[in-house]
């Protein structure tokens, strides 16, 4: 690729979210305008290469697209009316839309990128719907990357980028930004789709790891442009926190041979404190605004006391038990649960693990779950309950076919047979 | 990637303490400030005090040399910077371009290294040396003592 093809580029990485939102203000339609956007480009890159990148870019880029607007409804009147008495209703019709183009132009508000990803996240679409829109409108991601970091053929994502537009055309979803209780719903639609782009990339342990983790840094900006889109919203803060939080033990999560390392054994000087910084302020802000009992809120806050500890044995537990007690009581989960009877344990000792674990054995949704043994297998082991340990560890290791998993599980095996 | 666009400005080594940009240009910086936020790319930004308020210390066979600025041969210094996140060097500076700078200014843009270009083992060697050579250092003090 030459330099100018790469600077076109970035400035289609840069401005195509708002270019995109700016047209679909005129054409309520996202898909349409993400066509009209497309073609826009391809006139950049005919042009731009012999004529220079223009001063003004975006304006340039929106230019383009309103002539192909035009154009593309001269053409599409032609085929449907004949001419003569047609031709001044068109006129007009060019008119009218050409000085909608000119407004949008001057002035793409933060409302229209609002609108933007509001549509891209509607209910209505399939949830991997959802997020491949977000990714190529919000994020301005070609289908080829999205569907490298998703590892699916591009074809596939191709289609269901073409399905979910044909979604929201067919269902007549308006361009818009909710209101009133709607709102409350559809923030947390958005959220849910960028903390799942966010854990696609976190939790990647195979295909192409590097391209799967520019997951988390999309998700992150994102959650920061949301930020800035909705300064009120104390969720869009609270998951804003929690994803800098996680993000910045990245660099600790994994060994020297690419082995998983847990959030104990990690080398805390490796987790970016500035990140951390970040995550911190962000949790303030959410607290301030009243979110401190919502969902991403709380589970920010639990990752703000393993990132306020200087060394594991530092972590405070107690007031880790007492953030899952609040996250238990607003979103019931096994998993919650699970994570709270770890916590019992290290704040309370094994004994007091082992016993918030047994209310979770008649737990059907944990049944297949390795966690559950492997956790009770540590506390066990914690006990001196080693023959018990071993058993509960080999039905962990029996339960997953993840190989760092297994390599891990099969360390405390042999430690728990070792100090026996 | 994460970059730094350091701001090099012309005539700032000399300027007094107390020398303030004008309102416009304070607002045109206001505005560019607000577009790196809204995109979601802005980690991190400061200005800088002119140089006469600094000074340089420098480093010669093991001795540090404090001078006092301005120098009288430089004519520009750093005034500021910010850090930005973004997915290429390209996009990094397609930023630049469009901070509103002065006649003549100059933006240097520099990629940060990340956590991740280090090598893991590359670094736990380094530290590992180097905290054996702390040892040797206690060892010999406590020789001494």
């Amino acid at each position: 690729m030459s330099d100018t093809h790469k600077a076109i580029e970035a400035v289609w990485k840069i401005e195509s979210t708002r270019l995109i939102a700016g047209i679909a203000r005129v054409t309520r339609d996202i898909g349409i305008a993400e066509e009209l956007a497309q073609d826009a480009l391809v006139a950049a890159l005919e042009r731009w290469p012999d004529e220079g990148i223009p001063e003004k870019p975006a304006a340039w880029l929106m230019t383009a697209a309103k002539r192909r607007a035009i154009d593309a409804l001269r053409r599409g009147r032609m085929l449907e009316l004949k001419h003569g008495e047609i031709a001044r209703e068109l006129e007009f019709q060019q008119q009218r839309l050409g000085e909608a183009m000119d407004e949008a132009l001057d002035q793409v508000i933060d409302d229209d990128v609002l609108r933007l990803i509001f549509t891209a996240c509607h209910p209505v679409l399939a949830v991997e719907g959802r997020v491949a829109l977000t990714l190529r409108l919000a994020c301005g991601l070609t289908t080829a990357e999205i569907a490298r970091s998703f590892l699916v053929p591009a074809k596939t994502l191709g289609q269901r980028i073409f399905r979910a537009k044909k979604t929201l055309s067919e269902a007549h979803v308006p361009f818009e930004t909710p209101r009133g209780d709607d709102l409350r719903k559809r923030v947390e639609s958005v959220l849910s789709v960028v903390y799942l782009i966010f854990n696609e990339g976190y939790t990647a342990t195979s295909g192409e790891e590097w391209m799967r983790a520019t997951l988390c840094v999309e998700a992150v900006r994102l959650g920061r442009r949301l930020a800035k889109l909705l300064p009120e919203e104390a969720e869009v803060y609270g998951l804003l926190a929690l994803m800098e939080l996680q993000a910045s033990r990245a660099a600790a999560r994994r060994g020297p041979n690419g082995e998983a390392v847990l959030l104990p054994e990690q080398d805390r000087s490796l987790w970016d404190y500035e990140q951390i910084q970040r995550g911190m302020a962000a949790l303030d802000r959410a607290q301030k605004l009243g979110g401190g009992a919502n969902s991403y809120t709380l589970q920010a806050a639990i990752a703000a006391c393993h990132a306020r500890a200087n060394t594991a044995a530092e972590t405070d537990w107690e007031r880790i038990v007492l953030l899952y007690d609040a996250l238990l009581q607003i979103s019931p989960s096994p998993i919650v649960a699970l994570n709270r009877a770890v916590a019992v344990g290290m704040a309370q000792g094994p004994a007091a693990g082992l016993h918030a674990l047994d209310a979770l054995a008649a737990e059907t949704a944990l049944a297949n779950y390795h966690l559950l043994p492997s956790v009770r297998g540590d506390l066990l082991v914690k006990l001196g309950r080693y023959a018990e340990a071993r058993e509960e560890l080999q039905r962990a290791l029996a339960m997953t076919d993840n190989a760092r998993e297994q390599d891990l599980l099969s360390k405390k095996l042999k430690q728990a047979m070792f100090i026996d | 990637m994460r970059f730094m666009m350091v701001v090099i400005r012309k005539g700032y080594e000399t300027a007094t303490a107390d020398a303030a940009p004008g309102a416009e240009a304070v607002a045109r910086m206001m505005e560019y400030n607000k577009s790196l936020q809204k995109a979601g790319v802005l980690l991190g930004l400061d200005g800088l005090f002119p140089p006469s308020t600094g000074a340089c210390v420098s480093y010669v066979d093991g001795t540090a040399t404090v001078t006092d600025r301005p120098f009288a041969e430089a004519k520009e210094a750093i005034g500021g910077y910010w850090i930005i996140q973004v997915r290429s060097r390209e996009e990094a500076l397609e930023w630049a371009r469009r901070a509103p700078m002065a006649n003549n200014e100059i933006i240097e843009v520099r990629q940060i290294y990340e956590r991740a270009d280090f090598s893991i083992v590359v670094r736990k060697e380094a530290v590992q040396k180097a905290a054996e050579g702390f040892e040797e250092l206690s060892n010999a003090a406590a020789a001494k003592a």
